[in-house]
């Protein structure tokens, strides 16, 4: 069973429902409002959202868990998303992919056991000209390798 | 005062230009120098940024790449009048790279602040959707067709062709929807247009909206871009209130508004159906056609999906007319193509160019050969569903027939060299995981094949039954070829069967194994 919500939560995602709800197509930009607020979808809106949209909530489960980007747990305080594209392959992300592993002591979609790192795949930043790439929280890095990771998750 | 530029593409960003330009404030104030920054766009010439451009008499002088620890030594050279320095480029127009290019569709990149309207006017800007107002909608649609413009997402089918369709059909509703999904490694050409010249795209939009009757627009954007969303948003707005979008266009009664959709990080919603099943709320799942879109698309309205670069290519096209645009290229490949440069190569960036261009040209004479300073073993054109190419190919022309011939595609433009450190088996073995990573799971060749996919790769590497797993191989690939829903499983063989038969010695085949059936 999902876990309950908030009572700031549950006032929060009510809010974004209302403005979504009468938008044609309006469940993707709903979840990325939800998630940009309050970091992740949470199981437990799904029957608002399904009520207020007319769905049922699987259907809404469904949707939610088709797209990479919606999550539905809590990440940490930063999100660091590495691309294992091709591009990014051939200037030795593959290395770069382990070292941070290593470094942070978790595999993709886990997060630091201090909270504050949430480590992420990505495929693709668009920065296919200055390989590796990765991207932390919503800022772009080229030409990356582990001096620049260290310092943007500290030591 | 003196104007300084320095970019705010993603590109530069990530390269650290937000700390040039810190830097150079900094020690402007201190020294009690005037100066104007100025974040405009990327030239694309991404392997120097950041690229600080300085306006002269002369035009403006470029010094690249520009790090903080250059900038005191930089004002000691005098560069906010072009002075001398060890970075300095000289003219920027003058770099060859730029210089050599053909720059239809980026005319305007790193040439202008990309949110400023007035920029956008002052270089051309909107003359095409003046043009289009005066034409009728039969018009309009027969110079795109006569442009030979061809859909540059990457299925290269004709634009006006496409335009037509939905201009006959009927439909009280037609929407315009951009795809500006760009998934395939190795491109960047759709993200620049946004973050660099958002303006061009949203004129392009709104011709076709004229063109077609539609009023609405929807851009529908892959959430891995935040820059392109924050500077198209700030773009839209501005045109809404100077009268470019909205209820009476430029004072023609006319009708379209726009709205950038967030993507959410599904490859396979770059496909045009499976990304109106996204748009209308619903899992990306691809749709049977027919119908096409063109007839029953978004909310079954008839719509018009078309790439980024194809619809910012329309507005030269309306300005400067069909011929203009069809002169350049090659066959029936007209116009150009903006081709991007990635991977391994020392000198990636933005080349613009008219089809014909050779491979080679583009590596060596654009990229300079590859980073490590290795040889390029093999390129891989047109992204993750792309062949890959090896040397004796180099001499391919940029042609859509051309690499047809060659059972290869161009797809989005992109290029991405690896060097000869590149073991081709674990590039197939990835294409196979890449698929099932992004199946969206409606066909079977596609859902299952892309697995079963990655279990045959690991069998022919550590040597199990060798012989019939390459044949395996070869089987699998046939029915995901011809029995897929779309290109996602339809065209993951073309990186494993290209490998395969190029770089058959990685597969551990001998030479007289290499030629099999493909």
């Amino acid at each position: 069973m999902a876990d309950k919500l908030s009572a700031v939560e549950l006032e929060k995602i009510g809010a974004h429902i209302a403005v979504h709800q009468g938008i044609p197509g309006g469940l993707l930009p709903l979840l990325h409002a939800i998630q940009d607020d309050i970091g992740y979808v949470p199981e437990a809106s799904y029957l608002p959202i399904s009520k207020a949209l007319a769905l049922s909530v699987a259907e809404v489960h469904g949707f939610v868990t088709f797209y990479h980007h919606f999550r539905t747990r809590p990440v940490g305080d930063h999100v660091l998303q590495v691309c294992r594209a091709e591009s990014c392959q051939a200037m030795g992300s593959e290395k770069l992919e382990a070292d941070i592993k290593a470094k942070l002591g978790i595999d993709y979609h886990e997060t630091t056991t201090d909270g504050k790192v949430t480590l992420l795949p990505v495929y693709c930043l668009g920065n296919c000209a200055s390989s590796p790439a990765v991207m932390m929280d919503c800022d772009v890095y080229g030409r990356v390798d582990m001096v620049k990771i260290t310092e943007l998750v500290g030591e | 005062m003196v104007k300084v530029f320095i970019p705010r593409d993603s590109t530069a960003l990530s390269l650290g230009a937000d700390s040039t330009v810190k830097a150079i404030q900094t020690e402007a104030e201190k020294r009690g120098v005037e100066l104007t920054i100025i974040r405009n766009g990327s030239r694309g010439l991404f392997w120097i940024e950041p690229l600080v451009e300085v306006e002269t008499s002369k035009g403006r002088v470029a010094y690249a790449p520009v790090k903080p620890k250059d900038v005191d030594s930089l004002f000691d050279a005098d560069f906010i009048n072009g002075g001398d320095h060890i970075l300095s480029l000289g003219l920027t127009e003058e770099i060859p790279y730029l210089k050599n290019q053909q720059r239809l569709t980026f005319a305007r990149a790193g040439i202008t602040d990309p949110v400023s309207l007035e920029d956008y006017i002052t270089h051309d800007g909107y003359k095409g959707l003046k043009n289009a107002l005066a034409m009728t909608q039969e018009d309009i649609v027969k110079t795109v067709t006569d442009s030979g413009l061809r859909g540059r997402g990457g299925a290269a089918f004709p634009t006006g062709i496409k335009w037509n369709t939905v201009l006959g059909a009927v439909g009280e509703q037609k929407y315009i929807v951009c795809n500006a999904d760009e998934g395939d490694s190795g491109t960047y050409s759709d993200r620049m247009v946004m973050e660099d010249d958002p303006y061009v795209l949203i004129e392009g939009m709104t011709i076709a909206g004229l063109a077609v009757g539609a009023t609405q627009g929807y851009i529908y954007l892959r959430s891995e871009y935040p820059h392109a969303l924050h500077i198209l948003n700030e773009a839209i707005v501005k045109a809404n209130a100077h009268g470019y979008l909205g209820d009476d266009i430029c004072g023609s009664g006319q009708s379209f508004q726009m709205e950038v959709r967030r993507a959410a990080g599904a490859y396979v919603c770059g496909e045009e159906t499976s990304l109106l099943e996204s748009l209308e709320g619903k899992r990306g799942l691809v749709r049977f056609k027919p119908p096409l879109p063109a007839i029953e698309g978004l909310f079954g309205k008839p719509t018009i999906v078309n790439n980024v670069i194809s619809l910012a290519t329309i507005p030269i096209i309306l300005d400067k007319g069909a011929q203009y645009y069809a002169d350049y290229g090659m066959g029936r490949s007209r116009g150009t193509l903006p081709i991007q440069l990635a991977g391994n190569i020392k000198q990636g960036g933005l080349v613009e160019l008219a089809f014909g261009v050779t491979l080679r040209e583009l590596l060596y004479d654009y990229g300079g050969g590859s980073a490590s300073g290795r040889p390029i073993r093999a390129v891989q054109v047109g992204g993750p569903l792309g062949a890959y190419l090896p040397e004796s190919q180099f001499d391919t022309p940029v042609d859509y027939e051309s690499f047809q011939k060659l059972w290869a595609v161009l797809g989005h433009g992109g290029i991405v060299a690896f060097d000869d450190t590149v073991d081709m088996a674990k590039m197939a073995r990835y294409a196979f995981e890449f698929c099932s990573i992004e199946s969206c799971g409606k066909c079977t060749p596609c859902r299952i094949g892309a697995t079963r996919g990655v279990e045959v790769m690991d069998k022919i590497t550590s040597g199990t039954e060798h012989t019939k797993n390459i044949q395996v191989l070869r089987d699998l690939s046939s029915t995901m070829l011809n029995g897929s829903l779309c290109a996602l499983g339809g065209m993951t063989p073309y990186p494993v069967i290209s490998a395969l038969n190029h770089f058959g010695e990685d597969f551990g085949l001998g030479v007289n194994e290499k030629e099999g059936v493909a």
